[in-house]
Order: C-alpha cells, then structure tokens, then sequence
C-alpha cells in the first residue's frame, strides 16, 4: 500500500494513501470532534465542526472529507480552529435544541460555546413543534441540525428508499418527506429505522424512548470530550473509532 | 415546548386521482427533456410549471412516478429553487427588484407601493441583474399557461414623466431588449465591438463582423498549443475568484477519463457560467443578448482546447432573452455545421444566488439542489457527473477571441473588462476598459456622479466599499486589492450621499441569510445571525462589533463555498468605511 507523509500537530505520520486528515489525526493520538461524520455513511462534511489548519490553504480544512497529501502540514488545535469549532458549536446553540445532543454540549463544554451573547435570535428552528404522524417515531425539528445523516442513509447509502430529502434553504433547511403536508405516511418511508438510529442530535428518536424521556424517566447522558480522550462518558465506547 | 402535532393516519394513503390536463402536461414535459435522467429534474419541473402556471402536488407525484425520480427529490428541488411555485393562485405575481441598486433608485419605492396599490401580487426579489435599467420590475405568470420553458417574464417599470405604472408587458415577453453599454474614445474594443452588430441568426452578417475568424486560427492549432497561448496570456478569471484560465485549462486537457462517459454520453465538459447573479453584476447578460453567436464560438474554442464533447450554458433563470439568444446561437450554428460534432444545450437556472459557485452549479444541472461539494476534488478532474469539466464565466471565454484574433501581445498590452456600473451615475450600463485605468474615468465613462459620491461598492454584495477619496485607483486586480476592495465579478455600485449604506449592509445581510443554500453550519446560521447583529449595528450600538467579528471568522474559516466566505465582507467594509473600530 502507498503511504503518504505528513505532519500532524509536529509529529511526523505516514498513512495509507486514501486514509483522512481525521483518521491521521487519530493515528497520531488527537481526536477531531464529528457530528455530521459516520463511518457508515459518505461524508457530507457540512457541519465543519471537524475543521483543521492545513499550512498554505487559504481556509480551515474539514479533516473529514480531506485525503492526506505528502509533504501536508497540520493543525489540528491552534486558536484559528478553537474559535471556528467554537463558533460553529455556538452558532448551532443559537438555532437548534441541543438537550438530547450529548455530542454538542460536550464539544461545546471543552470549546467555550457561549449561545448566550447573542442579540435576539428571530426565527429559530427551536420554535418549531414536534411532529408525530406514524406509530413508530417523532420528528422534533427544534432538534434538526441538517447534518443529513437520516438522508443520506434513506437514500444513496444504506437504505435505498429514498424518501426524504432536504428541503428549503438558507436556515430554512430541514428533512421533508416529499408530500406538501410532510407527512412522512404519504411517502416511500419503510419505516426500517436507519435514520433514527443515525440522528445525531434526537431530532429522529423513537415514540417509546420519546415518550420515556418526556416522562422523565431517563435524561441525556452527560459526556466529555477532549482531543486527547475523544467523547467519553456513558455509552461512547463504540463511538470511539 | 409547545404541544406536538399529532397526526394519526392510515399508513401509506391512497393516492388522489391526476387530472387529465395534468397527465398531459407532465407527458409533455417528459417529452421535451427526452432522454428522461435524474439530470433533467429541474428542466422537467420547468417545463411542467410552464405550463400549468405552478406546480401541483399531483402533478409533482404524477411526474415522479412517471420519471422514477423520487417525490421528496422533486419536492427538494421545488422549495429550493425560488422560480419554481407550488402556489396555486392564479393571476400574475410581480417581482420587484429590491436590491442595492433599485432600492435606492428614484422610484423604485414608488413602483412597489404602485404595483402592490393595483391589486398585484407582489414580491420583493433579489437583484435581476437589470440595474442599469432600475427600479426594474419582472412577472412571472403563475396559474396562466405559457409557452416558455423557464416560467414566462413580462416586464413593467415606472414611467418616469407621469410616475405611473407603465403598461405590463412593455418590454416583451423576455424583457427589455437594449442594453447600454460602451467605450472610452478612441479605445479599440475588444469584448463589446461585436454587440449588436449584426443580426442574430445570420452567420454571413456575424461572418462580416469578424465572426467565426477565432474559431477558424483555434482549429488551425492543436489543443496543447492553444492551451499554451491562453496560458501565455496570464488570463485570470473574471467571475470573482481571479483564478489562472491556462492554468484550468491544462488541467482539463490533461486530466484522465477513468470513469469513461457520463449519462449523456461525453468524457469532457465544458460549462459556461452564465448564472450571473452577484448583486449588479450584469455584464454576461449584456455579452449573451447582443453577441451570443460570439458567447458560444468562444465557449467552441475552449472545447476544442480541452477536448470536450458537450457544452452547457447554465444561465441565470432571471435572464430570459440570454435563454432565448443561446438557445437560437446553437440553433444557428448546429443548422451551419459549425458545432465540430459537439452538443451543446442551455440548462435555465432556479432562481438561485449559490448556483453560481461552480460545484453548486455541477450539482443544479445534475438535477441535485444547487448545493456545494467539498474541493477538493477539483472541477478540472472531478467536475460535473465527476467528469474532468472547465467552467468558466462568460466573459473570461470571452475574452480568447481577441486573444487568437488579435494575438498574445496586443490583448497583453490592454487586458480588457468589463464593468456594470450602476447607482448614481448618469448612464449606467457595461464598459469595457483597459486594465488599469481609473476607476473615476470608469465612472465618467458612465455619465459622471448624479449626486455627491458618499462610496462606491466593488463587487456586488459580496464586495467592498471605496470611500470617495479612494476614486483614482486604477483598476487592476492587484491595485483594488491594495485599496481594501476586490475587483470581484466587475460590478461597481455608485452610492450618492442620499443613499443610506446601513439600509444597503442590512439588505445584504438580508441577501446573504436568504442566499445561503444551508448546507453548512457557519454559513447557514452564520448569515441568520449576522442580519440580526446587522440591526443593532445600523442603530449605533457598535458593542456587536466583536459578536460579528468572530462570526464573521468562522464564516470565512469554515464555509464550505465563497458564498459564506464573503458573507460578511460589505458589512466589514462598511464599519471600516464609518471608522468603527
């Protein structure tokens, strides 16, 4: 196998070529903070939480959906990048709900995100109501950070039913279920659960687990995260890849 | 939190009966974009919407039945694209323009309030790229058959005697048909000479007007060669991005084709970018409906050099005569043989600011919503369907037609653009200038100030103010940089000292927010934020300045696409302008 060197935060690595700035990241012992990324899916890399300097490039480089180059020298925890991941953390606060996304309060914790020092925020996803159309799970918009998890595995990467998609633009983006209602009963939707299973964020959360949470019988993990450890906490052994 | 919409239903509802008239309108559609391919969603949706005035939701599952695209790709699509409309009400809805020029223009107010007093729906829209021609008003039919693909214009505007509405459809169903442009005196052009001298269909008369002579020397030259003369020329693009033209050109030429052809059967694209939509920017339109015979020999040119085999035209779905004019250019030349045994096809945009980034525009005509891919890949390997694809703005294509007319060195020692000024100058419209000549010649070209100068902003929403006393630079890439601004698409606004520029740094904000195609976070909520901070910063309460720095920051860091990334430069420029710190 071909491999390509690089510098990561000073050390020298050789990965595989093909391998990602993250996957390098890791090999040489930092952890990137992910939340659109999973390795079952194609990357998306939309929400550049995983941002990484990259000496010469002009911007931030998401270390997702970036193959290694040879001779590449990288940053993976200078200010630039705490204040991006920071900011993109902070600016994620400010629209969405993020009381059942262990992942972003723990990045949001170690960054600093501060949703708070805002002027009024007008027209936030959070206002928008839970929809509860099917028996088998809820879509709570509030939650919906349009990473497009659920699409893409509905569509080209797991499940082929292609029954949702994303709609509107600008922060009027969110998942729509094709029809002019959006209700997901009119649709392709086989209901297999992929998208649920892959919400990052509790937008997509099963009526059971939903109905639990809203009687307070379970809550959201509290997790940590660091470079150095990755996301610990209850049930993030598998997470840790 | 608020109460949850509980909807019971029985799972997988019946579907409702389709309407012959809605049969017939999708078999139509489905006809007219024939081979059917994912690819052809959005010219489907057109040619659907044309016809019944908007898009039913019958219609939309009838077609996505018919065209085994899925329903909830097409509804994507339909609530991404702001031309095309689900909303059933009949009659005629009226875009007004309420952008940074024909909002400050005298009357476009007035148009508006008249237009909405008539009992017409009206809409505010973003810049129609008619700036010189302001307040500019266009209409869509919607509920009302049409016979044109891309939705069906009619123009009004305000009479400037009696201040009244001008009759609807004064200026034709493609709208206004002249356009201003010119030249300093005694200055040789070598973009413009060509427009509106000669007759649109008639190859002799383009011939007589030193057409087809570029072709004939590019055909006389081997790809590499001609590569190697653009490349000589240190031409850099003039969509904004100021990239090398050779540079991209090389890269196609050499660029392998593991992944053989494409679903329409070609190796090697070639795209012109004519979705021009950076606010008052309106040069390609002017090159496209007065010298579209000379749009696409430039663009044959360059698929020639790059060895592609397919030319798309994406041009802005707000530009409806440009869609005519290079719909009838390769009409004129495939009927004359001049295509070289290329196709060619015009792909009519959304209605849709980010489709102009080139990876947001591969995905628009691969029948995706026009959103950006990460780069890299590059476009020269990876562009549309993953094919080696050059892209280029129209008039960076241009501009090979004087260089193979006139050589390497002449076209060197001028470096011709063009710039649509608009604003506060008595004749607004496109000139074309040597590199380096003052910007306050540029404007005296254009008629001179109607008013005092308050700041001239340099490429559109996305650009930077000058301050009047910054006037006399010349007009290089380079020189603007030095200045604090950009040379950007070419669009120079004037701004009188009546203008209110914290209404235009609101409008942008505005512009931005809406614009944004959502996909990444600091961009999508980025913008969202920056119009609210943008509020408290147009009432004096400067303590916003450092929230809007650090979002400000993470849009240019961390946005996928220059959309984000020069989100906030007009605000920026604005409180370096008013010296706020």
């Amino acid at each position: 196998m071909e491999m390509v060197r690089l510098t990561i935060d000073g050390r020298p690595v050789e990965a595989p070529r093909g391998t990602t700035l993250r996957q390098a990241a890791l090999q040489a012992g930092t952890h990137t903070p992910t939340l659109c990324h999973h390795e079952h899916l194609n990357c998306a890399a939309n929400c550049r939480v995983c941002v990484v300097e990259v000496e010469r490039a002009r911007t931030l480089i998401p270390s997702c959906a970036t193959p290694v180059q040879d001779g590449m020298v990288v940053r993976t925890d200078t200010d630039r990048v705490r204040k991006a991941r920071r900011m993109v953390l902070e600016l994620l606060m400010t629209e969405i709900d993020t009381t059942t996304a262990p992942e972003i309060q723990a990045y949001g914790r170690y960054y600093g995100a501060d949703p708070a020092r805002y002027p009024a925020v007008r027209e936030a996803a959070k206002e928008r109501e839970v929809i509860i159309d099917n028996p088998f799970y809820v879509r709570d918009y509030a939650k919906c950070m349009a990473c497009m998890r659920c699409v893409r595995a509905c569509g080209s990467d797991i499940q082929h039913t292609w029954a949702i998609a994303m709609t509107g633009h600008g922060h009027h983006i969110s998942v729509g279920a094709g029809s002019p209602t959006n209700d997901i009963t009119e649709s392709p939707c086989v209901f297999c659960g992929n998208c649920v299973g892959l919400c990052p964020t509790g937008a997509l959360m099963g009526i059971a687990e939903y109905e639990v949470r809203k009687a307070g019988l379970i809550g959201t993990p509290e997790l940590q995260w660091s470079p150095e450890t990755g996301l610990t906490g209850p049930g993030t052994a598998k997470e840790v890849i | 939190m608020s109460q949850p919409i509980i909807r019971r239903r029985r799972l997988h509802a019946a579907r409702a009966p389709v309407s012959p008239e809605v049969q017939a309108a999708v078999a139509r559609a489905l006809a007219a974009v024939a081979p059917v391919r994912p690819d052809k969603a959005l010219p489907l949706l057109q040619h659907i919407q044309a016809q019944l005035g908007h898009l039913p939701p019958a219609a939309l599952e009838y077609a996505g039945r018919q065209s085994h695209i899925p329903l909830a790709d097409l509804n994507a699509l339909v609530s991404f694209y702001d031309l095309l409309s689900t909303d059933p009400d009949g009659g005629v809805v009226i875009h007004v323009c309420d952008d940074l020029v024909c909002r400050n223009a005298p009357g476009a107010k007035a148009l508006g309030i008249r237009l909405a007093a008539s009992g017409q729906q009206v809409r505010f829209a973003p810049c129609l790229g008619q700036c010189e021609k302001g307040p500019v008003a266009l209409t869509t039919a919607s509920g009302r058959p049409t016979d044109l693909a891309y939705g069906g214009y009619v123009s009004w505007k305000l009479d400037s005697g009696t201040g009244e509405v001008a009759s609807g459809g004064a200026w034709g169903a493609s709208g206004p048909a002249s356009s201003r442009h010119g030249w300093p005196a005694g200055y040789a052009p070598q973009l413009l000479g060509r427009c509106g001298q000669y007759k649109h269909n008639d190859l002799k008369d383009y011939a007589g007007a030193g057409g087809l002579q570029a072709l004939k020397k590019a055909h006389a030259l081997a790809p590499a060669e001609l590569v190697a003369l653009v490349k000589s020329s240190r031409l850099i693009g003039r969509g904004g991005a100021a990239f090398p033209t050779g540079v991209k050109w090389e890269g196609v030429l050499n660029a392998p084709t593991p992944w053989g052809a494409g679903p329409d059967g070609a190796l090697k694209y070639v795209i012109v970018n004519a979705d021009e939509s950076e606010t008052g920017t309106f040069t390609n339109r002017v090159l496209m409906e007065e010298d579209p015979l000379g749009v696409l020999e430039a663009a044959l040119i360059a698929a020639h050099a790059v060895g592609a085999d397919r030319v798309y035209f994406y041009i802005r779905g707000e530009y409806p005569r440009a869609i005519e004019t290079m719909t009838a250019a390769i009409h004129t030349f495939d009927t004359a043989g001049l295509m070289d045994g290329r196709a060619a096809e015009v792909r009519a945009g959304g209605g849709r600011y980010v489709c102009g980034e080139e990876t947001a525009l591969f995905a628009s005509i691969e029948g995706d919503r026009g959103a950006p891919r990460v780069k890299p890949p590059f476009p020269t390997t990876h562009g549309l369907f993953h094919r080696p694809t050059l892209i280029n703005n129209v008039e960076t294509l241009h501009n090979v037609i004087p260089l193979l007319t006139l050589g390497v060195d002449a076209w060197n020692g001028v470096e011709p653009k063009l710039f649509s000024i608009a604003g506060a100058v008595a004749k607004p419209g496109v000139y074309e200038v040597a590199a380096g000549t003052p910007l306050r010649q540029l404007i005296d070209l254009a008629g001179g100030f109607t008013e005092p100068v308050q700041a001239v902003l340099m490429g559109g929403a996305s650009g930077m103010f000058l301050g009047p006393a910054q006037l006399d630079v010349p007009l290089t890439f380079k020189d603007v940089a030095a200045a604090g601004a950009t040379l950007g698409s070419g669009a120079v606004m004037v701004f009188g000292e009546s203008a209110d520029l914290w209404d235009v740094a609101r409008r942008a904000a505005q512009f931005f927010a809406e614009e944004s195609c959502g996909k990444c976070i600091p961009c999508r909520i980025g913008t969202a934020r920056q119009v609210e901070i943008v509020d408290e910063l147009a009432a004096g309460r400067f303590q916003w300045v450092t929230l809007h720095e650090d979002i400000t920051a993470a849009m240019m860091d961390a946005s996928i696409c220059g959309l984000g990334q020069a989100a906030a430069n007009l605000v920026r420029s604005l409180l370096k302008l008013k010296g706020v710190q």
